[in-house]
């Protein structure tokens, strides 16, 4: 049990996406329309999480206006009164479509950008992209929604970080989000081409510093270091169980959208139980929370009520359990497995780029 | 931003007050995150509106609790102006 509630609750609401982009955090295992649940059960989801305490929703995916019913599903939201993201790479949001978004009560929108180069932003996103991210742009900007950008950095787009600012700043976006690639499923899958040097790494943390001062007041930029390059372990969504819920396009509820991944978890869906079950009684949000099933040397860190001993997902996909020390911190026994990842930025550049294993029509 | 008591302070055009149901509690929402709001917090954001002065809005509350606030509502103020929630 947890006397905490949770805060936010990100809604995956589909897998399908018109983009193939190399890290993408769905995992490897992608769902398919048919498998979807619908639009009834969503908004009892949200009904149940606002009154559970969420007060941030995501609408993310997958393309989530590939959803047909996305306007009534935040209308439903903006009704309950939750602060809803709609996280989108941009394609389908159409003038009509985001009229009918902001009549629904949106509040704010994430649009992704790959890269301030057309060429390698589609090379990255395994599609032609471009202009209808920078129309879908205009639109949000037009309509007065609050304006994120998201841009997820590797070794390709790392040195024209500059340009990236910029190229947002002109966009007119509130906030610009540069995450660098987290190395689950498929950006697992694709570190070598994805990793980069700690130059590289270094060089823009200081560009993106210098730049926050010059559009201070104007455009807020987040920029975090990539764990990898780190000594310290990331507290992962503030520890498990703790703030955040993740339901995927077919009802399954996780701690964290990479807890897929982790087998030992029997992970509760939605069709079968409430998200007050979930957040209380189930296994898998309980299998990690608080510090009882910490080993050493998290048990007698002090920092373990600070970083909770750091990712469980990226412990798993690591070094194979879930309950040792993220591998990212410096008294991790396996921390050499991150520093020889590092190393790795002499890989080649071409992706496995995310689809289906076989592709669906229609997809 | 500095504030004094001659500045218009105006919430962050990202950001809304609301009611959290579940913790009975005011909160400050805006994308990616919240901020749970004490009664004298609400009190104080409730006047933040774009057009009252920082001396104005301890004024405001100073008269209604009959007491000098004015040293608390700029740091209470100035708190949020460093995370930009107030502009």
């Amino acid at each position: 049990m947890t006397d905490e509630r949770p805060t936010t609750l990100l809604a995956e609401l589909t897998h399908r996406c018109p983009l193939h982009c190399p890290y993408c955090s769905n995992p490897l295992d992608l769902l398919r329309a048919e498998q979807e649940i619908g639009t009834e059960e969503w908004r009892r989801v949200f009904s149940q999480a606002r009154q559970l305490g969420v007060l941030q929703l995501g609408l993310s995916g997958g393309e989530p206006m590939i959803r047909k019913d996305l306007e009534e599903l935040a209308a439903h939201a903006r009704g309950l009164g939750l602060y809803t993201t709609l996280v989108t790479s941009g394609l389908g949001l159409t003038r009509k479509r985001a009229e009918a978004l902001r009549g629904a009560g949106l509040e704010h929108i994430q649009v992704s950008m790959q890269d301030a180069d057309p060429e390698t932003a589609e090379r990255i996103a395994g599609v032609s992209s471009v202009k209808q991210k920078q129309a879908a742009m205009a639109l949000v900007k037009e309509l007065g929604f609050a304006f994120s950008i998201n841009v997820v950095l590797h070794r390709a787009n790392l040195d024209r970080i500059g340009e990236i600012i910029d190229l947002a700043a002109g966009y007119g976006a509130d906030r610009l989000e540069l995450a660098n690639t987290q190395y689950y499923g498929w950006g697992l899958k694709n570190r070598a081409a994805l990793m980069p040097t700690r130059e590289q790494v270094l060089h823009a943390r200081d560009v993106a510093q210098d730049r926050m001062l010059r559009y201070k007041g104007q455009m807020q930029i987040t920029f975090v270091l990539p764990d990898y390059f780190e000594q310290l372990p990331k507290a992962c969504y503030g520890g498990w169980g703790r703030y955040y819920i993740v339901v995927g396009p077919d009802g399954t509820a996780l701690p964290c959208h990479g807890a897929y991944a982790i087998p030992s978890l029997t992970l509760p869906n939605v069709r079968q139980h409430s998200i007050d079950w979930i957040w209380h009684e189930s296994g898998a949000f309980q299998a990690f929370r608080g510090d009882d099933w910490m080993k050493e040397p998290c048990r007698s860190c002090p920092r373990k009520a600070v970083d909770f001993g750091g990712c469980r997902c990226q412990a798993m996909a690591l070094t194979g359990d879930a309950a040792n020390t993220d591998p990212v911190c410096s008294l991790s026994p396996s921390r050499h497995l991150i520093d020889e990842a590092i190393q790795e930025h002499a890989g080649g550049d071409s992706y496995v780029y995310r689809q289906y294993a076989t592709e669906p029509q229609g997809a | 931003m500095a504030l004094t008591p001659d500045t218009v302070p105006h919430l962050w055009r990202l950001a809304r007050l609301d009611f959290d149901p579940a913790r009975q509690r005011p909160v400050l929402l805006y994308p990616e995150g919240a901020v749970l709001l004490n009664d004298t917090g609400q009190a104080i954001l409730e006047l933040v509106d774009g057009r009252r002065t920082v001396a104005e809005i301890a004024a405001e509350l100073g008269a209604r609790y009959q007491a000098d606030v004015s040293t608390d509502v700029i740091e209470y103020l100035s708190r949020l102006a460093e995370r930009e929630l107030i502009q």
